[in-house]
C-alpha cells in the first residue's frame, strides 16, 4: 500500500500546482472563444495575487482578499478590452502592456507600502483559505482501502478557490456548450459579421468574455498568494499564465481538455519536484530542467502540427471592423 | 466609438504621435509616483541629474542605451516584416550560451581573432533561435509570438541545467561559468578612449556600443536601402501582394526572424562579452521586452529606435539612482513607465492618432 500513499502526495500536490493553470487556462479559453487573444493572463493573476493579499492582510478576511483580487484583474482586463475591442488595437502587444505593468506595479506599490522587498505581510488564521474536508472523508479512509485514501488526501482537503476552479470548468463547459449566451459568444470568435447581421452586439459579448476572463484570473491569482503561499512575493506567478496559455492551445480551446492539461502540467511540476536529485532505475537522475521544459516543448511541437492538428477560433485576434 | 483610419500629415504621424503617447505614459507614471507620496517632479529632477548630471552617469546611460537599442532594433526589423517577435529574452540568452562558450572553448586563440569570433557566435545563436520560430511559422503555420513565448522559457530552463550541470563553475554558489580570459572581452570605453587623451571614469560602458551605432546604420541601410529590406517591408505590408511580385513571405519570414534574433544577439555581447565577463542567469533582466516598447515608440525606424533607446537607459541610469535617495521608487518603475509606454504607443495608437488628429484640426481652424 505504501505505493498508493506516494500516489495520493503527487495527486495532492498535483492539483494544488494545477489550480492556478486551471483559473487562467479557463480564463483565456473564454477570451480567446470569443475572439480576443489574451498573453496577460499572467500579468492579471499577478495584480490579483497581489490585490487579495494586501487586503486579506488588512481585513483579516481571506474573502475580501478574493474580491479585490478579482476587481484588480478585472480593471486590467477591461483596459486589454478597451485597447482591443474599443479601438481595435493589437491584442498582443496589449498583453505584453498589461504583464509588464502588473510585474512593475505589484512590485513598486509592495515596496513602498510594506517596504520588504515587495513582499506583503504574512497571513494568518482567517486571512488565508484554509483547507475544507470533505464530508465522510475519515470513514472513508478507515473503511476504504485505496481510495478512501486518495479521497481523503486528493479529493478533499483543498481550500476553497481550489473547489471553485473546478465549479469554473463545469460552468464554463455547460455555459459555452449549452447556453444561449455560450452559442454567441462562440460565434463572436467565429465569424463576427454573422453575430453582428443577427442584431447581436459584437464588442457587448466580447467585453462579457473579457470580464469573465479577468474573474477567472483573479480568482487563480488569489489562489496562489493567499492559499498556497500565506501572502505575495515578487513574481509569485512565475509562468503559470503562459503555461495555461499553452494548456489552452493543448485542449484545442475546449473547457474539459484544457481540465486534463492543466493537470498533466501541474503533475509534471509535482513530479518534477519529487524527482529532484532521485535517480530513476535503469535511467538515472533525470534533470528537473528537462521536465520543467516540457509543457512548453509539447505545445511548440502540438502547434507545428507534428501531433494533431490545432485549430484557434477562426477571429481570434482580429479586432472587428464593422462594413461600411 | 469606431476607429476609423485617421489621416496625418506625415510628421505628426512620425514625430507628434509617439511624442504624445510617450508624454501620456510619463505622466501616468508620475501619478503613480504620487500614488506612493512622492513628489514627481523631484523624482524626475533627481532621475535626470542620475542619468545625465555626471561623465559617471552619462556613461552607465549609455550602457543601458546600448542593450535598448539591440533589443528595439530586433522587435523593428521583425515589425517590418509583420512579425511579432517577443522572444528577444530568448534568443538573447541562446546568443549568452553560444558567446560563453567560444569565449571558453576558444581561449588559446589571440583576442584579435577571439573576440570577432565570439561575436559572431552571439549573433548565430540569436539568429538559428529567432529562424526556428520563424521557420515554424513558414512552414507548420504556428504562430510567431506563442512560439517565441514558449523559447523563451524553453531558452531559460536551458541556462539553467547548462549552468548547474554542465559549464557552471566548480564551487560556485551562484550558476555561472568561470570567468572569461582576460582577452576574451570587450574592452570598456574608458580604456579604449584612453589612447586619444579622453579620459572617463570606470563605467561599464564598453566597445559594444560602437557595435550598437553600427547596427544601427546597418538596420537603415537594409530596411530602407535595400534589395532585402524592400522584399521585408513589402511582406509586412501585404503578404499577398508580395507573393504576386515574386517575393516569398515564407522566406522572408525566416529570414526577418533570423535578422531579429541576430540582433537580440547584441544584449549578450554587451552583457556578458562587455560588462560580467561570463555566463549567468538571467543577464537578459527584461531588456528584451523593453526592447518591444522601444521599438514601438521608435515607429521602427533606427532614428526613432535609438532616440527611444537614449531614453530608456535615461530612466534605467537614472531610475537606479533615484532609487538610492528615495527607497521607495525602486528600478520597476521602469518597468511600468515600459508597460504604459506599449499600450499608449502600440495597442492604443488610435486613441491617440485619433486625439492627435482633433488637437489639429482645432488649430487649423
Amino acid at each position: 500500500m505504501e505505493w498508493i500513499a506516494t500516489l495520493a502526495v503527487i495527486l495532492d500536490s498535483a492539483i494544488r500546482l494545477s489550480v492556478p493553470l486551471l483559473c487562467a487556462a479557463m480564463a483565456g479559453l473564454w477570451s480567446e472563444r470569443a475572439g480576443v487573444v489574451d498573453i496577460g493572463l499572467e500579468g492579471k493573476m499577478l495584480i490579483a495575487a497581489f490585490a487579495s493579499a494586501v487586503i486579506a492582510a488588512q481585513s483579516g478576511s481571506a474573502w475580501a482578499g478574493l474580491g479585490a483580487g478579482i476587481l484588480a484583474s478585472v480593471i486590467l482586463s477591461l483596459v486589454h478590452g478597451f485597447a482591443a475591442i474599443t479601438w481595435r488595437g493589437n491584442q498582443i502587444v496589449s498583453g505584453v502592456a498589461i504583464n509588464m505593468l502588473a510585474a512593475g506595479l505589484t512590485v513598486i506599490l509592495g515596496n513602498a507600502w510594506f517596504g520588504q522587498g515587495g513582499r506583503t505581510p504574512t497571513l494568518e488564521g482567517a486571512a488565508r483559505f484554509g483547507e475544507i474536508t470533505l464530508p465522510f472523508a475519515q470513514t472513508l479512509r478507515e473503511h476504504v482501502p485505496g481510495f478512501g485514501l486518495i479521497y481523503d488526501e486528493v479529493i478533499s482537503g483543498q481550500s476553497a478557490p481550489a473547489y471553485l476552479a473546478l465549479l469554473a470548468v463545469v460552468l464554463t463547459a455547460l455555459v459555452l456548450k449549452r447556453t444561449r449566451f455560450g452559442l454567441r459568444l462562440r460565434a463572436v470568435g467565429e465569424n463576427p459579421a454573422a453575430v453582428d447581421t443577427a442584431g447581436i452586439s459584437v464588442a457587448g459579448l466580447r467585453y462579457g468574455a473579457v470580464i469573465i476572463c479577468g474573474v477567472l484570473c483573479g480568482l487563480g491569482g488569489t489562489y496562489l498568494a493567499v492559499s498556497q503561499s500565506a501572502g505575495f512575493l515578487p513574481h509569485i506567478t512565475a509562468g503559470k499564465g503562459f503555461i495555461a496559455l499553452a494548456a489552452v492551445i493543448f485542449a484545442n480551446w475546449r473547457p474539459w481538455p484544457a481540465l486534463w492539461a492543466c493537470l498533466l502540467f501541474g503533475g509534471l511540476d509535482a513530479v518534477a519536484i519529487r524527482l529532484q536529485g532521485v535517480a530513476l532505475p535503469g535511467i538515472g537522475q533525470v534533470p528537473v530542467q528537462a521536465i520543467q521544459a516540457l509543457p512548453y516543448l509539447m505545445t511548440v511541437i502540438l502547434l507545428a502540427g507534428f501531433i494533431g492538428r490545432s485549430t484557434p477560433p477562426k477571429a481570434a485576434g482580429l479586432p472587428y471592423v464593422k462594413e461600411r | 466609438m469606431s476607429a476609423a483610419p485617421v489621416d496625418l500629415p506625415r510628421w505628426a504621424d512620425t514625430a507628434l504621435v509617439p511624442l504624445v503617447s510617450v508624454a501620456a505614459a510619463l505622466a501616468v507614471s508620475g501619478l503613480v509616483v504620487l500614488g506612493i507620496g512622492e513628489s514627481p517632479l523631484e523624482a524626475t529632477a533627481l532621475l535626470l541629474r542620475g542619468a545625465l548630471g555626471s561623465a559617471e552617469g552619462i556613461g552607465f546611460t549609455l550602457y543601458y542605451t546600448t542593450n535598448f537599442i539591440f533589443t528595439g532594433l530586433a522587435v523593428a526589423v521583425a515589425f517590418h516584416a509583420g512579425l511579432f517577435n517577443i522572444g528577444g529574452e530568448g534568443q538573447a540568452t541562446i546568443a549568452g550560451i553560444f558567446a560563453a562558450l567560444a569565449c571558453l572553448w576558444l581561449a588559446p586563440l589571440p583576442g584579435l581573432l577571439l573576440v570577432p569570433l565570439a561575436i559572431l557566435a552571439a549573433a548565430a545563436g540569436g539568429a538559428l533561435y529567432g529562424f526556428i520560430p520563424g521557420w515554424l511559422q513558414a512552414t507548420r503555420g504556428s504562430h510567431v509570438v506563442i512560439t517565441t513565448i514558449m523559447f523563451n522559457f524553453l531558452a531559460a530552463t536551458l541556462t539553467v541545467y547548462l549552468l548547474v550541470e554542465v559549464i557552471g563553475k566548480p564551487g560556485s554558489m551562484q550558476p555561472e561559468t568561470p570567468e572569461f580570459a582576460a582577452h576574451a572581452v570587450l574592452t570598456p570605453m574608458h580604456r579604449l578612449l584612453a589612447p586619444l587623451g579622453i579620459t572617463l571614469p570606470a563605467t561599464p560602458l564598453n566597445s559594444a556600443f560602437l557595435l550598437a551605432l553600427a547596427a544601427l546604420v546597418a538596420v537603415w541601410a537594409l530596411i530602407f536601402r535595400s534589395r532585402l529590406g524592400y522584399a521585408i517591408r513589402t511582406v509586412g505590408a501585404n503578404p499577398r501582394a508580395a507573393a504576386y511580385a515574386g517575393i516569398s513571405p515564407a522566406r522572408i519570414t525566416m529570414v526577418a526572424m533570423a535578422i531579429s534574433g541576430a540582433l537580440a544577439g547584441g544584449l549578450a555581447v554587451n552583457e556578458v562579452m562587455g560588462v560580467q565577463h561570463r555566463l549567468l542567469l538571467d543577464f537578459t533582466a527584461g531588456y528584451g521586452f523593453v526592447g518591444i516598447a522601444v521599438a514601438l515608440m521608435g515607429r521602427g525606424h533606427p532614428v526613432g529606435v535609438a532616440l527611444a533607446a537614449l531614453l530608456f537607459g535615461v530612466l534605467y541610469q537614472g531610475g537606479a539612482e533615484l532609487s538610492f535617495d528615495k527607497p521607495s521608487i525602486t528600478r520597476d518603475m521602469v518597468v511600468v513607465i515600459g508597460g504604459v509606454i506599449i499600450l499608449f504607443a502600440g495597442a492604443l495608437d488610435g486613441l491617440f492618432r485619433r486625439a492627435v488628429a482633433a488637437l489639429l484640426l482645432m488649430r487649423g481652424r
